[in-house]
């Protein structure tokens, strides 16, 4: 059992879920209730991960995150380190890749929220920072349950891209998935068994948080 | 008008409005018109949750609105209560919240004091810990009520309070708002499509039609006197006709069918034409086989076409000799019983001068 490629997959699903909630919430807000030019366009671009072939969506990040690109270099020259195949670099691919399952269902849950309920919070004196702490986001919460726990889960399970952009670097870009199949490769099937079970229960424990939290959220209604 | 609310506006887009109207501190304007007319629109303009493209919105001497200044104040500054059709109220949140979320303007620790005051004021002392959904309709339109007041408004805005409640309920939600508003120094603008609901709370009541005010004065007014014979048709008068005046001796007479009815009031040029209407209560059917002595005043004889009986009043509607259009009025059912109003039957009735009002010519519309 390869506990520091557990750590590091727990430490990158924390980051990525941390940094990609409110950026949900940024992005999911107008796409829920303005109407402007080019939102199909903009709901089809957050939904692409979602279809890509992670092999496709990973050489894209791979030459977004490479040394020959303003990205890559910007990081060079602050940290002296390459942004592909580093945590840094990987968090990246993982914010992007998890887009989709943070974003829609954040959405559809401003979605669900009346425009009137919304007017009516202004209407009560609140700014417009104030209705959405204590109007909007906290009647969206079901939404933002399932968003962290979609990415949380995702995140742990993603093996394609994190390949493709992290390579497998111990304690730097070894997610448990890759150890997993680093164990197959070379024939440890315990320690393969042994990973997978406990990315069962991790994955199992998140999908019956997210059916609890939703159905209680429900009943406060 | 430096106090009260003072309203003008111009839009083309997304719905036309052409809106002008006022509204003192402590009156109760209803805003009157069918589904698609702007009511609600004006509502939010004045809320700030929409900008017309011209115009002015003034409340106590502010501006709220200027568009020819470019001055639109956010809702958040504008100190208005909304009570919207839906309610809108916050589902996450007790009554007690709900109403002390719009008391941001005071310290902290008076709101709960404050929402308890607000809640006991529209009779939900009691119930405050109940989340919306826990409620009855009636008892969440209270909430909507004590949370809209809670701001210390400026201004009081009902848009279609009473539309999701029962009958009953509605009775009794409108006999609150007509105590409540009595102790309300703040000009109130009620949005409706129920005449009636205006005729009961409304000081004064605007007729808006496609965007545009058409006529503003006390319900009375407007529905005994309208403008013109549109507003006529949309407050649902239905004793509408067209005529001509004629002079006969020395004085204007109003040519109809063949009959010359006398007018109490009347601008224009003998062979003008013009349409004219009569409430129902200014129609008075004659008694049969005793005559009395207010019949000789404009009497037209005709036959009955139909009568519905509805409860203790019987709605009859009379062909006039000459044809056209039948006259509608009601009588307690027993007097039609005891005049033998029965489809066919032929009856008197008189058409009160005082009554008739006469409005420009206008054709019908189709």
């Amino acid at each position: 059992m390869d506990w520091s490629a557990l750590a590091l997959s727990l430490q990158l699903a924390l980051a990525t879920t941390l940094i990609l909630l409110p950026l949900a919430v940024l992005i999911a807000r107008p796409l829920a209730w303005r109407r402007f030019r080019g939102k199909s366009l903009a709901e089809a671009l957050v939904a692409l991960p979602l279809v890509l072939p992670p092999t496709v969506l990973g050489f894209y990040l791979l030459v977004a995150l490479g040394d020959a690109s303003a990205l890559g270099r910007f990081y060079q020259s602050l940290t002296g380190r390459q942004l592909v195949f580093s945590f840094d670099g990987l968090l990246l691919a993982s914010i992007v890749f998890n887009l989709p399952f943070a974003v829609q269902p954040v959405q559809r849950a401003f979605d669900a929220i009346p425009r009137e309920v919304r007017e009516a919070a202004w209407c009560c004196g609140m700014t417009r920072w104030q209705a959405l702490w204590k109007v909007e986001l906290p009647l969206a919460w079901p939404g933002l349950v399932a968003a962290v726990v979609l990415t949380f889960a995702h995140t742990l399970g993603e093996f394609g891209v994190v390949l493709m952009v992290g390579g497998n670097i111990a304690n730097e870009t070894r997610t448990v998935a890759i150890a997993i199949y680093d164990r197959v490769q070379a024939f440890d099937d315990r320690g393969a068994a042994l990973m997978s079970a406990t990315l069962v229960a991790i994955s199992f424990a998140s999908i019956a948080l997210i059916n609890w939290l939703g159905r209680k959220a429900d009943h406060r209604g | 008008m430096a106090e009260g609310l003072s309203i003008r506006l111009r839009q083309q887009a997304p719905i036309p409005l052409e809106a002008e109207l006022a509204c003192a501190p402590g009156e109760l304007l209803a805003l009157v018109g069918p589904s698609g007319s702007g009511k609600s629109t004006l509502l939010r303009c004045i809320a700030g949750l929409h900008a017309a493209a011209e115009g002015a919105i003034r409340c106590d001497g502010e501006t709220w609105f200027d568009a020819a200044a470019a001055v639109n104040r956010p809702v958040q500054a504008r100190r208005i209560g909304f009570v919207f059709q839906s309610y809108a109220l916050f589902p996450h949140l007790s009554a007690l919240d709900n109403v002390a979320a719009a008391l941001g303007h005071l310290p902290e620790g008076e709101r709960r004091a404050r929402a308890h005051e607000l809640l006991a004021r529209v009779h939900l002392d009691g119930l405050e810990a109940r989340k919306p959904a826990a409620l009855s309709g009636g008892q969440q339109q209270r909430i909507a009520v004590a949370r809209a007041l809670a701001r210390e408004p400026a201004v009081l805005l009902l848009d279609e309070p009473f539309s999701a409640v029962d009958q009953v309920t509605r009775r009794k939600l409108q006999q609150e708002l007509a105590r409540l508003r009595a102790h309300l120094a703040i000009p109130m603008l009620l949005v409706t499509h129920d005449l009636d609901e205006a005729r009961m709370l409304a000081d004064r009541m605007v007729i808006l039609h496609r965007g545009r005010t058409l006529q503003t004065g006390t319900p009375d007014e407007v529905m005994t006197r309208p403008r013109s014979a549109s507003i006529a048709r949309l407050v649902g008068l239905q004793n509408l006709f067209e005529g001509t005046l004629v002079e006969e001796g020395g004085a204007l007479r109003l040519a109809w069918l063949g009959h010359k009815l006398d007018v109490a009031r009347s601008e224009g040029q003998p062979g003008e034409r013009v349409s004219w209407v009569i409430p129902s209560e200014g129609v008075l059917l004659h008694r049969r086989e005793r005559p009395s002595r207010g019949e000789a005043e404009n009497p037209v004889p005709g036959v009955v076409q139909d009568c519905v009986r509805l409860g203790p009043f019987t709605q009859i509607r009379l062909v006039p000799d000459g044809g056209g259009e039948p006259l509608a009025f009601s009588v307690p059912t027993h007097v039609a019983e005891r005049n033998g109003i029965i489809p066919g039957a032929p009856a008197r009735v008189t058409l009160l001068a005082e009554s008739i009002h006469l409005m420009p010519w206008e054709p019908r519309p189709e």
